[in-house]
């Protein structure tokens, strides 16, 4: 019985009810992404896309849904039964893991409390969420190789090796964010930038390299190798059906947005609002209204992101495998060496 | 019992469990992924010492990247349960003696260690958070680190040279 009494209650409800709400707004953004591309896709290629279920097909993404989830469930005879679940569900929850960092707007005032609209204020902010990343390569790993499948193994050995090289040009990029910054909370890199002073005009190289690895990471075009239709069949879930091939569609939507999120955080301001002075608007108009405009402005932000994922998959065509690496370890990592380096120099010779 | 001790105790009892499965387990594959769960178990005993740095790093190097290597070698190999090689008893048995070796080392060099009168100081130090690590390491310790730094880069360079031979 003690346990529960000495833990802070009113924190832990509100941590709770926060949590569900963002996992809740994650989902349903990623339904809307995979709408938001069918769409843009058919703009893009001149056709009309879905327009049967709802006005102009928005009821699509439920139909969808519905559709994962009547299928029949499969499971292959000769497969690791337990690991061949195990994995879209890493997959997903990887996924969902890294939102708990994001700092989503400034704080509300509620119930005589003030409270964060984030998780976790933690002082490792984006070693955190590099850490998850890092373990969503299991979920495709352990897929692939459940599935006793050698298309499914060596889809899933590529796309490991692709999303640990990648994994390396990025980090080198934040280690340079890092010296401006100072500090790796999530927060505290938004409230540096909360006077227009956006870290992506002083790291521009920088964030290039980060977004370029961001596609290779989400496993996008043009470096979805890891499920190469023409090459591999259907990829690391090539054995996968029903909801457990939803999950990994899912988790990769999901990381989209998620990485949208961080890209706008580190590199864009997060929820600052562009040419407007926050804090004072804050005084005049009320903390809950402020906290508002800026998760609206933060969503704005990753809506663009987003839409440039959507709009880079559909213009340009996959790399070829020795092409990607070629790319990631003697392009990107010899660059973001580069600019470390220099922003060292100027920080100190300043 | 407070919050942090019953996390303790579970933390402790998961990372022995999967320390003893890795072990055990016949396929290799499997002992990678249970010594997965003991890294998991570790980092978020450096969590509840309030060591957030040591924690994540933890996990980015040993489960995110050292792990997957493994899981690479392991998986190409197609190592599964019934290729296993058979084992001689002599190994068995000469694993069973170093194992005890081992173990008779660790517990006369610990047998005096002052461990019992030290409290490990959970939710409040502040040695492992990133800004006073960075600052042992390079005032302090810059020298050692700065070797083990070179020889890093000379495992990289050995690498190369076996990787340009053929």
């Amino acid at each position: 019985m003690h346990v529960f009494l000495s833990l802070d209650w009113f924190l832990l409800i509100e941590k709770a009810i926060l949590i569900s709400i963002i996992i809740g707004i994650s989902l349903i953004v990623a339904m809307y992404e995979t709408w938001a591309e069918r769409k843009v896709a058919a703009v893009i290629q001149d056709r009309r896309g879905p327009n049967r279920a709802g006005p102009g097909g928005i009821f699509q993404p439920l139909a969808d849904g519905l559709k994962l989830f009547m299928k029949e469930e499969i499971v292959p005879n000769l497969s690791n039964k337990f690991l061949f679940i195990l994995g879209p569900g890493i997959a997903m929850l990887t996924a969902m893991m890294t939102s708990a960092v994001v700092p989503w707007a400034g704080n509300i005032h509620a119930f005589g409390r003030d409270i964060p609209l984030q998780v976790a204020d933690v002082n490792i902010g984006i070693l955190y969420i590099f850490g998850v990343v890092s373990m969503g390569v299991y979920g495709v790993m352990i897929g692939g190789w459940a599935s006793n499948n050698k298309f499914s193994l060596l889809a899933a050995i590529r796309g490991a090796s692709q999303i640990i090289s990648y994994e390396l040009a990025m980090g080198l990029t934040l280690i340079a964010v890092l010296m401006l910054t100072g500090s790796l909370s999530l927060r505290t890199i938004v409230e540096q930038q909360l006077d227009h002073k956006y870290y992506v005009f002083y790291q521009p190289v920088g964030f290039i390299i980060f977004l370029v690895c961001a596609f290779a990471e989400c496993n996008r075009t043009p470096f979805d190798l890891s499920e190469a239709e023409s090459e591999l069949n259907m990829g690391y879930h090539q054995e996968y059906s029903s909801m457990k091939l939803g999950f990994y569609l899912f988790a990769e939507y999901v990381n989209m947005f998620i990485s949208s999120a961080v890209m706008a955080t580190v590199f864009w301001g997060g929820y600052d609002i562009p040419f407007l002075n926050d804090a004072k608007f804050g005084q005049e108009h009320g903390q809950n209204l402020l906290a508002g405009l800026e998760l609206l402005c933060l969503f704005l932000k990753i809506a663009f992101f987003i839409f440039f994922f959507i709009w880079v998959r559909w213009t340009i065509p996959r790399f070829r495998y020795d092409q990607l690496m070629n790319l990631g370890w003697k392009a990107l990592i010899p660059l973001a060496i580069l600019n470390m380096l220099v922003t060292g120099f100027v920080i100190l010779f300043h | 019992m407070s919050a942090t001790q019953f996390l303790f105790w579970f933390l402790s009892i998961l990372a022995l469990f999967s320390a003893i499965m890795m072990v055990v387990s016949k396929s290799p594959v499997h002992s990678v992924l249970w010594l997965i769960v003991v890294f998991f178990a570790i980092s978020v005993h450096y969590v509840l010492l309030n060591a957030q740095f040591l924690a994540i790093v933890n996990l980015i190097v040993y489960a995110g990247a050292i792990m997957v290597l493994f899981l690479f070698v392991i998986m190409l190999m197609n190592l599964n349960a019934e290729t296993e090689p058979l084992k001689n008893k002599w190994l068995k048995i000469t694993g069973v003696i170093g194992g005890g070796a081992l173990m008779l080392v660790l517990v006369a060099a610990l047998k005096d260690a002052d461990i019992r009168n030290r409290i490990a100081e959970t939710n409040k130090g502040e040695i492992g958070l990133i800004h006073n690590l960075g600052m042992a390491l390079f005032k302090e310790y810059v020298i050692p680190f700065e070797i083990s730094s070179v020889l890093f880069l000379s495992a990289m360079v050995g690498t190369v040279v076996i990787g340009k031979k053929e």
